[in-house]
């Protein structure tokens, strides 16, 4: 019978039916500070056990300090302590792998994931958080989950979990130069909802999609959480096998193209029925930027400020007039030219280092406009080491960005640092959220690109042109 | 260990917001310690308090209306619990006394947090949504909802309506059984599974160079 991608994984995980669902084998299981270490403790409290240690993964990465030069203390805020140090001990004493503050490998989970070929085609993965999805894009089930889920992963190697549905978002055409993934994903979440694709694992495909490199696919499944989607995948194809070739948690040489090999059969049958298709034409999609405080609230960067015949379909009258408010807003507002004091490139979403290349780019000898606080925080150690062994970080430098260790720094505020009271920021992130990087911080969300460009305007800028 | 979940007569409180995230249930900054308890005071923080340092309650915020007091029903809008997956808006909802959330829609992740915690995330239809807010809202301290998860329904006064949950949430919140016992009692099958696993996927289990002999160790 023809299978979807999904169903074949699903299929081959399957060790039992249950009501509704399945309980599933579990191959890889990542963890960071902030919701792994509970997990961890509470599971060595009720006096459980790890059941596979080789297979479970920690990182530092969500209260981590960014700061330049503040790799060994820790957490940004010494609120954020216990968390590293309870990671640490629980970790160490549960014999499994972990990516400490001071290891050449420590980044942002769903950034090291593919880094380090921890996920590979086929596999299952979970981690205790929203955005694991991202690691999809290398053609693994991989899904987010709670601290409790995570105890039951790590004590059983294995989850039970309700059976999805299926959809497709078949992507075809060509994206116009300075559009990127990130955009196609807001135009995506503009379009269907922040609550489009719930209780669907949903498959990339198409042309457009093969055509997009690997960090840029992820790119696209990190934003389908904000769709509430239960997973993303694609479909491996050649450019993941060369991508995934000789990273250190892959299998070497021959051992890999074996698996290669099997990796083949990993997409969905051409006659597979999904129980949903949506289809999409890139060469439509414009630089994207959103207004509101959730991801559907995106448009594109030459739109106004909607008036609440457009959203009504989606938002109360209150939620609207809510979302302007903590915006500072008004219906018809033009969105590009307005003034920003903040500009932030990182975050599991644009922190790799093909984002920091576009973005850099853009800022090769041009300065960040004055009065305007711009950041960029690699996703890993690795991609700052590497950016800094191209020359991206002196263009970053030189153009007036702060220049950072790695982690989820500013995406959210965790108590350390973030955005003062009612200020603009343009962001790379994935969340708009009202407070998400700050008390009252406005935050608009958009590609490296346009986040680049906004900052050497001092506005919100098309990153095309760079002007209004 | 959950506490089991049959029926619950108790009083609502309502904040018809859609797409409440965990942010907003509770912002990062109120997680405080590595422990499941000490989160209650910082449950909906940014909302609850007025900004500025100190926590003076914010008399605009639903949960600080005394007409709420002791509310352990909250009744909320589409898209509940959506964003970070920090099972601590649960643990925090938890703590402050509520034992059923009352939405037309929860965040998958959430709802799933939910029920590890013997907290009954339940679905019901917008309009009946609607019109439960507006009979608790009316005098919230008598007008008190009964939810029964035995019957799968929410009685207000003389009216009731139907709610939605997933089977296998159903029967966990029932029973209040700990998830990990149940499913270690298949600790044989799973290793059975495993071991022919191997053979089908030896890749799978073969972690690469960076740890030598991994895919052999493990065996």
């Amino acid at each position: 019978m023809p299978a979807t991608l999904f169903e074949k994984i699903w299929n081959e995980h399957l060790i039992a039916d249950t009501s509704g669902g399945g309980l599933l084998l579990l191959d890889r299981i990542f963890l960071h500070e902030r919701t792994g270490g509970v997990a961890l403790q509470s599971l060595r409290q009720s006096g459980h056990r790890v059941a596979n240690p080789a297979h479970v993964f920690a990182t530092m990465d969500h209260v981590i300090d960014t700061r330049p030069g503040s790799r060994n203390p820790g957490a940004a805020d010494r609120a954020g302590n216990p968390f590293i140090e309870v990671t640490r001990r629980e970790a160490r004493a549960a014999g499994i792998h972990l990516f400490d503050t001071d290891d050449p490998r420590q980044g942002i989970v769903h950034v090291i994931g593919p880094e380090l070929g921890i996920v590979l085609p086929g596999l299952t993965l979970v981690c205790p958080d929203s955005h694991t999805g991202t690691q999809g894009a290398i053609g693994a089930l991989a899904w987010g989950i709670g601290s409790s889920d995570a105890e039951h992963a790590l004590a059983t190697q294995t989850l039970r979990i309700p059976k999805p549905k299926t959809l497709r978002v078949f992507i075809d055409g060509t994206l116009q130069a300075g559009v990127t993934a990130k955009d196609l994903a807001l135009h995506l979440i503009g379009m269907h909802g922040a609550s489009g694709a719930r209780g669907f694992v949903v498959e990339f495909a198409g042309p457009a999609v093969r055509r997009l490199d690997l960090e840029a696919r992820m790119t696209l499944c990190n934003m389908a959480t904000e769709l509430s989607a239960f997973a993303a995948i694609i479909a491996p194809d050649e450019q993941t096998f060369a991508y995934l070739r000789g990273r250190p948690f892959a299998p070497p040489g021959e051992r890999f193209e074996r698996a290669a090999s099997q990796w083949q059969e990993l997409r969905s049958d051409p006659d597979a029925r999904f129980d949903l298709e949506i289809h999409l034409d890139a060469s439509e999609v414009r630089p994207m930027i959103t207004w509101g405080t959730n991801p559907q609230d995106a448009l594109p960067i030459d739109g106004s400020v909607p008036d609440y015949q457009a959203v009504s379909g989606r938002l109360s009258r209150q939620a609207y007039e809510r979302a302007l408010s903590y915006m500072g807003l008004e219906q018809g507002r033009a969105l590009a030219g307005l003034p920003i004091d903040g500009a932030f490139i990182g975050a599991c979403t644009n922190s790799r280092l093909s984002d920091l290349r576009r973005a850099a780019a853009l800022l090769k000898g041009r300065r960040v406009a004055p009065g305007v606080r711009a950041i960029c925080v690699p996703g890993s150690t690795q991609v700052k080491r590497l950016a800094e062994a191209e020359g991206l970080a002196s263009v970053f430098e030189r153009a007036g960005f702060e220049w950072r260790e790695s982690g989820c720094s500013m995406c959210f505020f965790a108590g350390g640092e973030s955005f003062a009271p009612g200020q603009r920021v343009v962001s790379s992130t994935n969340r708009n959220f009202e407070g998400r990087q700050g008390p009252q911080t406005r935050t608009h969300l958009a590609s490296p690109e346009t986040v680049a460009a906004s900052a050497i305007a001092g506005h919100i800028a098309d990153p095309r042109t760079g002007q209004r | 260990m959950p506490q089991p979940f049959t029926e619950l007569t108790a009083v609502a409180a309502v904040l018809l917001r859609d797409n409440i995230d965990t942010d907003a249930i509770i912002p990062s900054r109120e997680i405080r310690a590595v422990a499941k308890t000490g989160l209650a005071d910082g449950l909906f923080a940014n909302w609850r308090y007025l900004p500025g340092e100190g926590r003076t309650p914010d008399p605009g915020f639903a949960l600080n209306d005394p007409e709420f007091r002791g509310a352990r029903i909250l009744i909320a809008g589409e898209n509940f619990g959506c964003g970070s997956s920090r099972e601590q808006a649960v643990w925090a909802l938890a703590e402050y006394g509520f034992r059923a959330l009352l939405t037309p829609s929860f965040s998958p992740i959430f709802q799933r947090n939910c029920v590890r915690n013997g907290v009954l995330p339940a679905c019901l239809a917008r309009h009946a949504i609607a019109q439960l807010a507006e009979w608790v809202s009316a005098d919230p301290q008598r007008h008190r909802p009964s939810v029964s998860l035995v019957t799968q329904r929410v009685a207000a006064g003389a009216r009731s309506w139907p709610f939605e949950i997933a089977a296998d949430a159903r029967e966990a919140l029932l029973s209040g059984l700990g998830e990990i016992e149940q499913t270690l009692r298949f600790n044989d099958r799973i290793a059975a599974f495993q071991a022919a696993d191997r053979l089908r996927r030896p890749w799978a289990y073969d972690l690469g160079p960076a740890t030598p002999g991994s895919h052999r160790e493990s065996e």
